[in-house]
Order: C-alpha cells, then sequence, then structure tokens
C-alpha cells in the first residue's frame, strides 16, 4: 500500500491554505507533519479522510491515490473511506458513553451485530491501544469518568476497532501530561508494525523520537520532505534549520 | 514630597471605602428584589392554600360542574387540561424538535435560512390571543373542527411551537462538534451521528424544554376562551372532537361570580392546577440535573 498526493490544494473561502502539495508515503511508515500554527498541516491531514468535506466553504484540487485508488473521485463512498482511515483528534472526545460503547460504535455503524465479536473486536482494540488492563473492570462506566490521557487512548482504541489501515493523528499529544504523552509515543511506535500513520506534531523532540520521515510545512507550501533523521540533523532549507532549531514558529 | 503620596494613597484608600459601600448596598438592594418576587409568591400561595386547601377532596375533583358551589367540581375542567396538554405534546414536540433539527443540523447557512430564524424567534414573542385569533379562523372556522380539543391542541401548538424549537436548538447546539468530527471520522453517516451520538447527548435539554413548554400551555387561558372553549361543559371529553373547557377557564370563571363559595372553589382550583404545573417543572428539572451529572464535556 502507498499513498500519492499530486498537487493538493485547499481552499477556504478565497484562502488559498494548502498548496500545490506532492508527496508519496510508503505502508507502515509514520509521517511527522510539523509547521507553525496555521501552516495547513492539520488541513493537509484532514485531507485523507475528507473531513475537509465537512466544512462548508472548502475546496479541494489535485489528487490524493491510495492504492492507486483516487479518493476525491465521485464513485468514492466517503463514509467507507473514513472507515479505512481512522483519525485521533487534538482534544480527546469520547462520546458521553460508555467505554465499552465508544469503542463498539465505529463496528455497529458498520453493521456488526455480533455480539460475540463486538466484543471481542472490543477487547483486542483496547489491548492495542494499551488501556485493556487499566478499563477491563468498569467498561460500564463513562468514558468521560477516565482521565485526559486514558481518554485519548480510549479514542485510539475506538480508531483501531474498524481496523482501518491508515492513521491520522492531528496533535493526539498536545493536551495530555508528560507520562501520558510518552505512553502514546511508545504506542505510536507499535501500531508502526501494522499501520501507516500520519501525526501533527508541535513537538519536536516527538516528531524526531516516533517517525521515520517528517514533512514541515510552512504558509501552506511543503517546504521539504525528508527522513525524520536527515531533516533533524541536516536540513535542506534553512526555513526548516530556523524552525526546527526554534528561532521563529 | 512624600506628605504628598501619603495623602494621595489616602485618597485613594477612602475611594476604596466608597466602592466597598457601594459593593455592599448593592448586595442588599439585589437581595431585596430576589426577596420581592418570591415574597409575592408565597404570599399568593399562602392565600390560595388558606382559602382552598380544605375544599380540594376527592369528590372536588370527581364532581361535575354544578349551579350549587358545594356540589360543584373540577372534573370536567382536569379532564380537559389532560386532554389539551396531551394532545399538544403529541401534535407540538415531533413537529418542533424536526423543525429544531432541520434548522441545527441540515439548514444551510443563507438568507433564508436568518429570515426563518428571525422569524420564530418573534413569533415566540407574539400574544398569545393572537394566536387564538388564528385557531378560531383557521382551525375552528377554515377546517370546520369548531370548538374542540383538537381546535384548542392545534393552537396551543402554534404557540408553544417557537419556544420548542428555539430550545431544542440550544439542547443540540449544546453538543460539542468535536464529538460529531468523532462520528464522522469512524465514518458514521449524517444520520447515524445525528440518532446515535447527538440526539442522545441532548436528549435531557430537548425534553426540559418541551415540558416547560407545555407546562405553559396548560396555563394559557386566553387564546381558548377565544376558540371558543366553553366554561360550563355538562361531561368530561372523551376524543379529540368533543368540546372542552380547562382549569384555567373554569377558575376565571368561578372567580367572576358574586358568592364567596365560588371563590374557594376557585381558590381549591387554583392549587391543582398549580400542583399540575409544580409537578411539570419538577420533572423538567430531574431531566436537566440527570443530564448535568451524566455528561460533563
Amino acid at each position: 500500500m502507498k499513498i500519492e498526493v499530486k498537487d493538493l490544494s485547499v481552499y477556504y473561502g478565497p484562502d488559498h491554505v494548502l498548496k500545490n502539495v506532492s508527496v508519496s508515503i510508503k505502508k507502515q511508515t509514520v509521517t511527522a507533519l510539523i509547521g507553525p500554527s496555521g501552516c495547513g498541516k492539520s488541513t493537509f491531514l484532514r485531507c485523507f479522510n475528507r473531513m475537509n468535506d465537512l466544512i462548508d466553504n472548502a475546496r479541494i484540487e489535485g489528487e490524493i491515490k491510495i492504492d492507486n485508488l483516487d479518493i476525491y473521485s465521485p464513485s468514492v463512498n466517503v463514509n467507507e473511506l473514513r472507515k479505512t482511515i481512522g483519525m485521533v483528534f487534538q482534544k480527546p472526545n469520547p462520546f458521553p458513553k460508555t467505554i465499552f460503547e465508544n469503542v463498539a460504535f465505529g463496528l455497529r455503524v458498520n453493521g456488526e451485530k455480533n455480539k460475540k465479536v463486538i466484543e471481542e473486536k472490543v477487547e483486542k482494540s483496547l489491548h492495542q491501544a494499551a488501556l485493556w488492563n487499566e478499563v477491563k473492570d468498569k467498561l460500564k462506566k463513562s468514558a468521560l469518568a477516565l482521565s485526559g490521557g486514558q481518554q485519548q487512548r480510549l479514542c485510539i482504541a475506538r480508531a483501531l476497532a474498524v481496523e482501518p489501515s491508515i492513521l491520522l493523528m492531528d496533535e493526539p499529544a498536545s493536551a495530555l501530561d508528560p507520562i501520558s504523552t510518552v505512553k502514546i509515543e511508545e504506542l505510536i511506535y507499535q501500531l508502526k508494525e501494522k499501520y501507516t500513520i500520519l501525526i501533527v506534531t508541535h513537538n519536536m523532540q516527538q516528531a524526531s523520537r516516533t517517525s521515520d520521515k517528517t514533512a514541515f510545512f510552512y504558509m501552506g507550501d511543503l517546504i521539504e520532505f525528508e527522513d525524520t533523521r536527515t531533516m533533524f540533523t541536516n536540513p535542506k532549507k534553512e526555513k526548516t534549520q530556523n524552525y526546527i532549531t526554534g528561532r521563529f514558529g | 514630597m512624600k506628605a504628598k503620596k501619603i495623602r494621595r494613597r489616602l485618597r485613594r484608600f477612602k475611594n476604596f471605602r466608597k466602592y466597598e459601600l457601594q459593593d455592599k448596598i448593592f448586595q442588599y438592594v439585589g437581595l431585596a428584589c430576589t426577596l420581592f418576587g418570591i415574597g409575592i409568591l408565597f404570599v399568593l400561595l399562602a392565600d390560595v392554600l388558606m382559602k382552598g386547601l380544605t375544599r380540594v377532596d376527592w369528590d372536588f375533583l370527581m364532581d361535575l360542574p354544578s349551579r350549587k358551589a358545594e356540589r360543584a367540581g373540577i372534573y370536567t375542567a382536569w379532564i380537559g387540561t389532560l386532554w389539551i396538554m396531551v394532545s399538544t405534546a403529541v401534535i407540538a414536540f415531533p413537529v418542533g424538535v424536526g423543525a429544531g433539527l432541520y434548522l441545527e443540523e441540515y439548514g444551510k447557512r443563507n438568507k433564508l435560512a436568518n429570515f426563518v430564524e428571525i422569524n420564530i424567534a418573534n413569533l415566540a414573542g407574539v400574544p398569545s390571543i393572537i394566536y387564538g385569533l388564528l385557531g378560531l379562523e383557521l382551525f375552528a372556522r377554515a377546517l370546520s373542527l369548531g370548538g374542540s380539543i383538537l381546535t384548542g391542541a392545534l393552537t396551543l401548538s402554534l404557540l408553544i411551537l417557537p419556544i420548542i424549537i428555539v430550545s431544542t436548538r440550544e439542547a443540540l447546539k449544546s453538543v460539542p462538534y468535536t464529538i460529531r468530527e468523532a462520528s464522522y471520522g469512524l465514518g458514521a453517516t449524517k444520520w447515524q451521528t445525528i440518532w446515535y451520538q447527538v440526539l442522545p447527548a441532548s436528549v435531557s435539554g430537548i425534553i426540559t424544554g418541551a415540558i416547560l413548554a407545555i407546562s405553559r400551555a396548560i396555563g394559557e387561558t386566553a387564546p381558548l376562551i377565544v376558540i371558543g372553549a366553553l366554561s360550563y361543559v355538562p361531561f368530561a371529553a372523551s376524543g379529540v372532537m368533543d368540546s372542552f373547557t380547562v382549569l384555567p377557564i373554569q377558575i376565571f370563571n368561578w372567580i367572576s361570580r358574586p358568592q364567596e363559595e365560588f371563590a374557594v372553589n376557585a381558590a381549591a382550583a387554583i392549587i391543582v392546577m398549580l400542583s399540575i404545573t409544580f409537578l411539570m417543572n419538577g420533572i423538567a428539572v430531574f431531566f436537566r440535573y440527570r443530564a448535568q451529572k451524566k455528561i460533563k464535556w
């Protein structure tokens, strides 16, 4: 599996927020998207599961091909697409339901009715998100009673339950304390074996710790796309160097 | 130089005392305002209770109206109120919630939507007697439903629709966008998102608004008098096409009679009606409390 992005542009009304971005992402890698606020990295991330479709005045040009399928072609069912591309948001956003129902929801909207299958998949997803041991005795409790870090891992479990192939993470650890952040990072490291992960982050250390490739965005342009190690030790562009050394942004 | 500074400080200190006094005064004025409303309510309640409490008994509830005050009961009136309440709820709830859902979740933001919105807000402020006239012309005459329960319920539904629509929208708005995003992100359709996530998270608020609206409807008198609800109905209503009376009309009727005994009857009927209103509001408070306890965003 492979993701090919070609000449991708996004407009919000008259604003050209993402400009002719082309990249190619290999499967089972972690790609970090970095750049100052408002640079278009979150917009870029949200192109992959077509979350930008929900914004009234957003317009998208160019193409994204996943396994040679153009996800913006009219024949693509956007709901089916989102089932294969999971997303974890910046702020933990569990549903105001039980822990079990949070993870089961994706399966239910998928049409899964078999109780046994749902139970198995919920347990498996919670294991994958390294949350099972903490919540196995309180699956029927409200998810809102969990701590922030637990809620975010629950959201990851929820995304994993529908067995996506790509996982999009929009600053998944920015609202969490350092210990929870470490847990999420370890999780990303493990999930890499099975999933292709794109992660937006403001944390340079996090990008360098977790990712294989890094993309640096600035004012809607993709400035540099490089192996993470190369980018953090020997960036080609001056802007990249200034940003990762903290001189602006 | 130094003395000047100190003097300036002292002056500021004096000012400070002045503000403190202002604060105190405002505090007491506010307290007086609060107590004024509650005080009057209590005086009213005490008066009504003293006059009517002994009159409220099983017979009073089950007796038909009569020219003799001691034999008159409110059976037809509370049955009428119950009919009106249930039929109004049956009509207004689905229509109001449906309209609120559409406006909040599906309606596009354009000029027409703004126009509709402003008008709904305005409708909530239209005097109820105007609705009565509309009901008389449209339901009672044009659709020849007469002074029936159906006419009354339809008229009161129009009256409380704006309230239900607005409160439904508020309840839906209080569900954070992040919840919808999470649902869409899992591949849920718009309908699934609304049905499984947004509605369950806002149902307490929607029901609270609807109950308060309906408890307002059962207190309405003017529009029902206009559409031709009668103050004297010999038999309790048994269907939506029957003529009817309701508690407020019965109370109004008794109050306007010269005999002291009827005033006692009126007080007793007020107690019954207030009990119904308080019960409804109590249920609304319960739902709100439950929502707050269960869901903390």
